[in-house]
């Protein structure tokens, strides 16, 4: 049997339900292996062993007696830090949510805690989720385990490097601009962005509010299926929530693509893009036409209006959401004389530099006299990008496009120049604005490093998505390459 | 002397009466609980908390629209308007700006001169409340967060209103409406109504507009009309010294008798709105708003218009009786209960001049007579009169006795043989009693002279000696047959 850190959820299943392996054990070495490669990594913002032993042995328990709950009972899941965990620390990597333990959980964790799933700890992030290194936590740096002097990417940095790490065979991340893809890709493991609304928000850190999604990361797109299961759904509790009933999506990973139109459009092969970045990729959409679907090259001509457009829509929606950051009711509290001294030390020196810069930009954007020139009419185009993407899905079932230009970064290369880390994004920028699901897969590695294909689908049709990367999945070997890791 | 006018529009905020608050199901029960208590995830603003709009409190604000006259928009969104007071907890407050639920209303109003006039209601929007301040003597401030997340409707006119007279009736109209329908329990004190008024001054002999002032913090009906009493006079001041009037946010200071400034750093916001993007657009079917209109009921004014039309009743009597749904509803059931050609007229006096003083003198609100003086009992005691089984000034004694201890009036009257008398050697002999009686002599002296009216006197002093049982009528025919 492989390494017990090294199993996938699906692995992992199997070996409990058969008996060969029981939760506890799994707990413990996936504790152990975050214990030995934690120094190295740092993705962890706060681990909860005890509990997490716990629910493992109750998992046990059930098993025992035939209560299983189903394929993620006892499996170790881990949460990015902006997903609120009832009385566990849950500070969105910011400084101004020091100690902020919420009192309630998030409807995801409600429902991973229902199926049995094993919450080991929180992990790092850009500080509430603004970055694509996870540089910008105000608490540590986290590597990427395929080479640690470089980023994990981000802002899911944390969610990424723990899976690639063997630390955990799955976790949570979220994404507004690409920050569980661009990781994912980054760090060599699967990813899936649903479609908004797909997945409750509710208990969620809200960045951009019309942007944000929760999704999964783990080894292989089977196991995503199995955390779909659990996770999407409607939730009263979120305005924006789907009243869409989700398909089983394990049954949906049948093998089969033969007939499936793939689009390949030809703006995400953008300018800048390394050369081995795009290889890799050409080469897995021709792997898919292998496997029988069709490649059609398709354009989505408002493309290149993504990131400004991004960038106005994130940070306006942003600056009213961290505005509930006074220091006032919980987290960081700055010393002032007066109350409103007491605010803005709290929010001057709670916040980091990228956080402040988003909130200046937003509130700039919202502003009387401006309101129309940025906020507006990036509404506007907004809705130009979305109906790129419904014309090329009447022609075409999936869209192939790589996820990030470039492979992962030094530490510390892009963290000066707003501006190049923000074109990290470019490729998935465009999937949030649109709402659109898009799925990552490893897709090979260009020097020495994991390269990600980004695959994008019609709104609620992850599970074609899934079936794609499932096909591509069984048909390559990507995604069972691990890191080296001294431990 | 110039003559000014006088432009006004109020901007009346209303809690909507629902169970639970405006985006989650947190308690609204929070008069006289303590601070703090009345709070979620939601109300509270916590990180991670999703409003979900309150869909009772949609239906009700609706309601209130369609009955001062507005349109039901089918498309109205929900925007987030920013500014940062530690009473907002999100650092903004969910409300709607520039597609409101309702739109394009008016009511109308009757000046005490007997002028109707017809106030414009620009728009109707639903929104969050905020917590309250408490201001420690220490200098410390406390924080209740118990009201916010309270469902509100802001209620704002038309400037068409032109005297603090006018203002007033705005305001009582308009909140007359929503209690009537149930959407608010109407109790200012409480703060579930609240009114913000806007008043400009301009010379009538120019088409330009003065600046707008904006008063804030005018909750009761008194205040509204002596608060623009004070700021027309204040504005037409300034004016005739030659000065400007400056556009600003002013106070009533109900302790001072004035508005005051409010630092203007304060309120000079922008306020940055822009769509809430966790509540999508709002989207009313024509079925869902015909759904509304069907459960309108009939408002104030059709139903003193009807009570005018059906009982016969003036204009001032219907309006009392329609000031409260209840007491509408309990005049027109004691209506039909009395079952007497003259029971209309009957009920309005007893409810109007009896009723509605003993509720004045000891303070009560108009709604408490349904409990105290109950539809049966009034009927009865109407019954007794008209049927002749007791005087209208027996009949007075009891209803306030009924009134203090909710007997019987048919009980009372046969316990204490309270019948009234009309039997005419009965009477006769009070008569000549009381003509006997030294007291008589003048009035008696008088009504031979020629003034009939001294009859009255005599009248009086038999209705005294029979402790009012005597029929008063029968008294007054016997004692002219006596003065013959």
């Amino acid at each position: 049997m492989t390494e017990l850190h090294h199993l996938t959820v699906t692995a992992a299943h199997a070996a409990l339900a058969a008996g060969d392996l029981t939760a506890v054990a799994l707990t413990e070495a996936c504790l152990a292996r975050i214990n030995a490669t934690e120094p190295l990594i740092r993705a962890f913002l706060h681990l909860t062993p005890e509990t997490a032993l716990d629910a493992a042995r109750a998992a046990d328990e059930r098993r025992r007696q035939g209560r299983s709950l189903g394929p993620l009972d006892g499996i170790p899941i881990a949460i990015k830090d902006v997903i609120c965990t009832n009385g566990i620390p849950t500070t969105a990597g910011s400084r101004i949510l020091a100690g902020f333990r919420p009192p309630y959980n998030a409807t995801v964790i409600e429902r991973l805690l229902a199926a049995g799933a094993v919450l080991i700890g929180k992990l790092n992030c850009d500080e509430f989720a603004m970055g694509s290194s996870t540089e910008n936590s105000a608490y540590q740096i986290t590597t990427n385990p395929w080479d640690r002097t470089r980023v994990p990417g981000g802002s899911s940095g944390g969610s990424a490097a723990a899976v690639a790490a063997g630390q955990v065979p799955a976790t949570l991340g979220t994404d507004t601009g690409g920050s569980i893809r661009q990781p994912a890709a980054l760090c060599g493991i699967s990813g899936l962005k649903p479609t908004y609304g797909r997945v409750s928000r509710y208990g969620l850190i809200a960045y951009g509010s019309s942007l944000d999604q929760i999704g999964p990361m783990a080894w292989t797109v089977a196991d995503l299926a199995l955390l779909m299961n659990v996770i999407a759904g409607h939730d009263p509790r979120d305005g924006t929530s789907a009243p869409i009933a989700p398909p089983d999506y394990t049954t949906a990973l049948t093998g089969d693509i033969r007939g499936l139109r793939i689009g390949i459009p030809r703006e995400y092969f953008v300018e800048g893009m390394e050369p081995g970045v795009e290889a890799a990729t050409r080469t897995a959409i021709e792997v898919l036409r292998e496997l029988g679907a069709t490649l059609v090259e398709v354009s989505l001509p408002h493309t290149r209006y993504a990131l400004p457009t991004y960038y106005i829509i994130a940070p306006a929606e942003a600056s009213a959401n961290l505005a509930r950051f006074d220091g006032v009711r919980y987290g960081f509290r700055a010393e002032g004389e007066t109350m409103w001294e007491q605010i803005e030390q709290t929010r001057g020196q709670g916040f980091g530099p990228e956080v402040r810069r988003r909130i200046m930009l937003g509130t700039y954007a919202l502003s009387a006299g401006y309101y129309d020139a940025y906020y507006r009419r990036a509404q506007q185009v907004r809705t130009l990008i979305k109906r790129d993407f419904e014309h090329v899905f009447a022609e075409v079932d999936v869209l192939a496009t790589p996820t990030s230009p470039t492979v992962a970064f030094p530490i510390g290369q892009k963290i000066n120049d707003p501006l190049a880390m923000y074109l990290s994004d470019v490729c998935t920028l465009p999937i949030n604005l649109a709402g659109v699901p898009a799925l990552v897969v490893p897709c090979g590695f260009s020097e020495g490093l994991p390269v990600g294909l980004q695959l994008i689908g019609r709104p609620f049709d992850e599970a074609t998505l899934l079936r794609v990367g499932d096909a591509y999945q069984r048909a390559t070997e990507w995604h069972t390459y691990r890191p080296d890791l001294p431990a | 002397m110039t003559e000014y006018i006088a432009t006004i529009g109020l901007e009346i905020h209303a809690h909507v009466r629902t169970l639970s608050k405006m985006f989650d199901g947190c308690s609204t029960d929070y008069a006289g609980a303590p601070p703090n208590t009345r709070v979620s995830v939601v109300s509270l603003g916590l990180p991670g908390a999703l409003p979900v709009l309150n869909a009772r409190a949609v239906e009700l604000a609706a309601l209130c629209g369609l009955a001062l006259g507005c349109r039901i928009n089918e498309r109205s969104i929900f925007a987030r308007k920013s500014y940062p007071y530690p009473d907002l907890p999100k650092g903004f407050q969910i409300t709607q700006y520039d597609e409101p639920l309702c739109s394009d209303g008016a009511i109308e109003i009757r000046t005490a001169a007997g002028e109707v006039r017809r106030i414009g209601i620009e728009r109707l929007h639903i929104e969050e409340d905020t917590g309250r301040l408490i201001h420690s003597p220490d200098g410390s401030s406390l924080i209740d967060y118990n009201r916010s997340g309270m469902p509100l409707m802001e209620i704002v006119t038309r400037p068409d209103i032109r005297t603090p007279e006018e203002a007033r009736l705005t305001f009582e109209k308009i909140r007359q409406i929503l209690v009537w329908i149930g959407a608010n329990s109407g109790n200012l004190e409480e703060g579930a109504l609240r009114c913000d008024a806007n008043v400009s001054v301009r010379r009538a002999d120019s088409d330009r507009f003065g600046a707008k002032v904006e008063i804030k913090n005018i909750n009761s009906f008194r205040f509204v009309e002596r608060a623009l009493a004070y700021e027309i006079e204040r504005q037409i001041r300034i004016l005739e010294a030659g000065g400007v009037v400056e556009q600003e946010t002013r106070g009533w200071r109900e302790d001072l008798g004035r508005t005051e400034g409010q630092r203007s750093k304060e309120y000079a916001h922008d306020y940055r709105y822009f769509p809430e993007p966790d509540i999508p657009p709002l989207v009313l079917s024509p079925d869902w708003i015909a759904a509304r209109k069907a459960e309108l009921p009939e408002l104030p004014d059709a139903r003193r218009m009807r009570l005018m039309e059906t009982y016969g009743l003036s204009w001032q009597d219907a309006d009392l009786l329609t000031q409260e749904r209840p007491i509408a509803d309990y005049y027109e059931a004691a209506v039909a209960a009395v079952q007497r050609p003259d029971g209309a007229k009957e009920v309005a006096n007893w409810v109007l001049n009896e009723g509605f003083r003993l509720l004045k003198d000891r303070g009560e609100p108009p709604t408490a007579l349904i409990e105290r003086m109950p539809v049966q009992r009034l009927a009865a005691l109407i019954d007794l009169v008209q049927r002749g089984t007791i005087t209208r000034a027996v009949a007075k004694q009891l209803f306030e006795e009924v009134f203090n201890t909710g007997a019987d009036p048919e009980i009372l009257v046969a316990e204490r043989g309270l019948t009234q008398i009309s039997d005419d050697d009965a009477l006769l002999a009070a008569v000549r009693a009381a003509l006997a009686d030294e007291k008589a002599a003048k009035a008696i002296a008088e009504y031979r002279k020629g003034k009939t009216t001294a009859i009255q006197f005599l009248v009086g002093m038999v209705m005294r000696a029979t402790k009012g049982q005597a029929n008063a009528q029968r008294v007054r025919e016997l004692l002219e047959a006596e003065l013959q």
